[in-house]
């Protein structure tokens, strides 16, 4: 079954920038993966599909929803519970604690407070010790790690991984790709990585450059 | 989770938390002192002069002289004659007059001779034992009772003077005869015997005098009609050696000095409030700049702006709130160590839990300061661009 689905996605930007995506398509279970250099509009793309940016041209669908015709709220609301989307910059709220901000998901999805699956995605990205420190106390490495479990506290239908890789090395790189891709199985999620890292290009057969 | 995310935020940035609590919190603590005392000093002043239309004593400052014999917190002018005294109350436009004569002290709590009829006039009653009747019997205000610790039979000499350094009066003693119940007038810290005992003390340093040379220190009138108003005072002031002083006129000129002061006093606090606004301002405007891609997580996790807002603007409230809290607590706190301070004085009672509708004023005042600081930052949240702000490095 299609989790993702885009046909004529454009988009323009009042500097005169004009991108024209190929039509995308991800099934539930799969991998996507979205190469491109910068500057040939991969954040403009994940902000698409991640209902970040109002879609101007095309249709995208998601989850067997069209949601070009949302309105902002909507938008937001759907968002929230079926997209998890991981950011390239770790994006805390630095005043709380590890456990809170992966809470924050549930919260601003209007869901009740799971602590349960925290702890069960803690358990799996091996972060149950970090739970209760400030986000501030935390590597670059740790806080990707709590970024991925806050994508997937919702169980999203789709995932989407803005350069996870990127500031890597190879050993890690792996590691986290691993992860995702794991994970992303497990709760039987589309994944979808946009990203310029060709150390990528042999791990995902489902590719689309840009 | 709505708390947690506002209390976080403000404990997160503390320092800048603290000065926002901290000036509210002082600029109330002011304007609520300045109201609660100047309201209660009127109040207590009004009271101690009501029922009294005029006061006759020694020329000097009119001021002194009520200061003196109706707050007895200042040196007497000096004595004037009783005969003069008597003629006036034989005015048929004077009601009722008491002669006060003292001059003397017992470890700072002043002996003033009267008749009964100033008891009366302060609606005192006996908590134990009897009125004075006899030279050299005292009765005693309810705190110069409990702080000097008498009791009735307890005698003791008084001092010349209103300090307690003056000189004693050795030869005769005072005797307690009766304690008055808590009047919350100037009673309650004065020592009241009759007329006779002061000059009685007095004698030996002169000859004895005759009835009509006694001398009084000032006399409290009361007029039947404002008949009395009109003439007597003048006529007392150009046909007789002593002054009349109005009470009303005297209370009004100390509270236009002190108003001066308080005004200033007031519009300070107002301005520190203001700056308090301020300063949450600043603190929620940086925070909105500086925490632009924390804004921009929440909205994509979900929340909507309204929800964001809400959160920024509940954030300047709590402040506030938190801030008008210290306030009234820093007021009460200065009230009660100024009360404690002057209880040591004939001056006023100071009632510390009386809480008014300058209180609920300021809350409004406190309530609304932080929601207007709070709101023209937050405002901002509706104009964040997520995609800008995320993918920007």
């Amino acid at each position: 079954m299609a989790i993702l689905q885009t046909k004529n996605l454009q988009h323009s930007y009042t500097k005169g920038i004009d991108f024209v995506y190929p039509d995308l398509h991800c099934n539930a279970n799969q991998q996507l993966l979205i190469l491109g250099e910068s500057g040939k509009g991969k954040s403009t793309l994940l902000h698409l599909l991640g209902l970040i940016l109002p879609i101007q041209q095309g249709s995208v669908s998601i989850n067997g929803i069209e949601t070009s015709q949302l309105n902002p709220s909507k938008a937001a609301a759907f968002r929230a519970n079926n997209v998890g989307v991981i950011f390239q910059q770790h994006q805390f709220v630095k005043s709380l604690s590890v456990l809170d901000n992966i809470l924050l998901a549930n919260y601003y999805a209007k869901r009740s407070l799971d602590k349960n699956k925290v702890n069960q995605t803690a358990d799996r990205l091996e972060i149950s010790d970090l739970l209760h420190k400030k986000v501030y106390e935390l590597s670059g490495g740790e806080m990707q790690r709590i970024g991925i479990a806050r994508a997937l506290q919702n169980e999203p239908k789709l995932l989407l991984a803005d350069e996870p890789t990127s500031n890597l090395d190879d050993v890690n790189c792996e590691r986290v790709y691993q992860l995702l891709a794991d994970t992303a199985a497990e709760q039987k999620a589309a994944l979808v990585i946009v990203t310029h890292d060709q150390r990528l290009k042999n791990k995902i057969a489902n590719q689309i450059h840009l | 989770m709505l708390l947690k995310l506002v209390w976080n935020k403000i404990w997160h940035k503390r320092l800048s938390s603290f000065l926002c609590i901290l000036l509210m919190g002082i600029g109330v603590a002011i304007i609520s002192l300045v109201a609660n005392l100047s309201k209660q000093l009127e109040g207590n002043f009004s009271k101690s002069i009501s029922g009294i239309d005029m006061v006759v004593g020694a020329k000097g400052s009119p001021l002194q002289l009520i200061l003196s014999s109706v707050f007895h917190i200042d040196a007497p002018t000096g004595n004037i004659p009783l005969s003069e005294v008597n003629n006036l109350k034989r005015n048929r436009l004077v009601k009722t007059l008491i002669p006060l004569s003292f001059g003397d002290n017992y470890r700072g709590y002043r002996i003033v001779g009267s008749e009964l009829s100033l008891l009366k006039h302060y609606q005192a009653e006996l908590n134990e034992g009897i009125l004075f009747k006899d030279d050299l019997e005292v009765v005693l205000g309810s705190y110069t009772a409990k702080v000097l610790d008498l009791k009735i039979g307890d005698s003791f000499e008084s001092s010349h003077g209103l300090d307690s350094e003056g000189e004693t009066h050795e030869e005769k003693a005072y005797t307690v005869v009766g304690v008055l119940k808590p009047t919350n007038t100037v009673l309650d810290k004065l020592i009241l015997s009759n007329l006779e005992s002061i000059w009685h003390i007095h004698e030996h340093e002169g000859e004895t005098h005759e009835h009509e040379d006694h001398e009084v220190t000032a006399a409290l009138v009361k007029f039947r009609s404002p008949m009395g108003l009109m003439t007597i005072p003048r006529m007392v002031n150009e046909n007789t050696s002593m002054q009349a002083a109005l009470p009303s006129i005297e209370v009004n000129r100390l509270f236009q000095l002190f108003g001066t002061g308080i005004e200033i006093m007031k519009y300070l606090a107002y301005l520190i409030v203001i700056i308090s606004g301020i300063s949450v301002f600043i603190s929620l405007f940086n925070s909105l700049k500086d925490q632009k891609n924390e804004k921009a997580l929440m909205l994509t996790l979900g929340a909507s702006r309204t929800k964001v807002f809400t959160q920024l603007l509940l954030e300047g409230l709590l402040l506030s709130f938190i801030g008008y809290f210290l306030g009234i607590l820093l007021s009460k706190l200065a009230l009660f160590s100024i009360s404690k301070l002057l209880s040591e004085t004939n001056f006023t009672e100071i009632n510390i839990w009386q809480f008014g509708a300058v209180e609920i004023y300021l809350l409004a005042m406190a309530l609304l300061i932080g929601i207007v600081s709070a709101a023209l930052p937050a405002l901002g949240i509706y104009k964040v661009n997520i995609s800008e702000t995320l993918s920007r490095e």
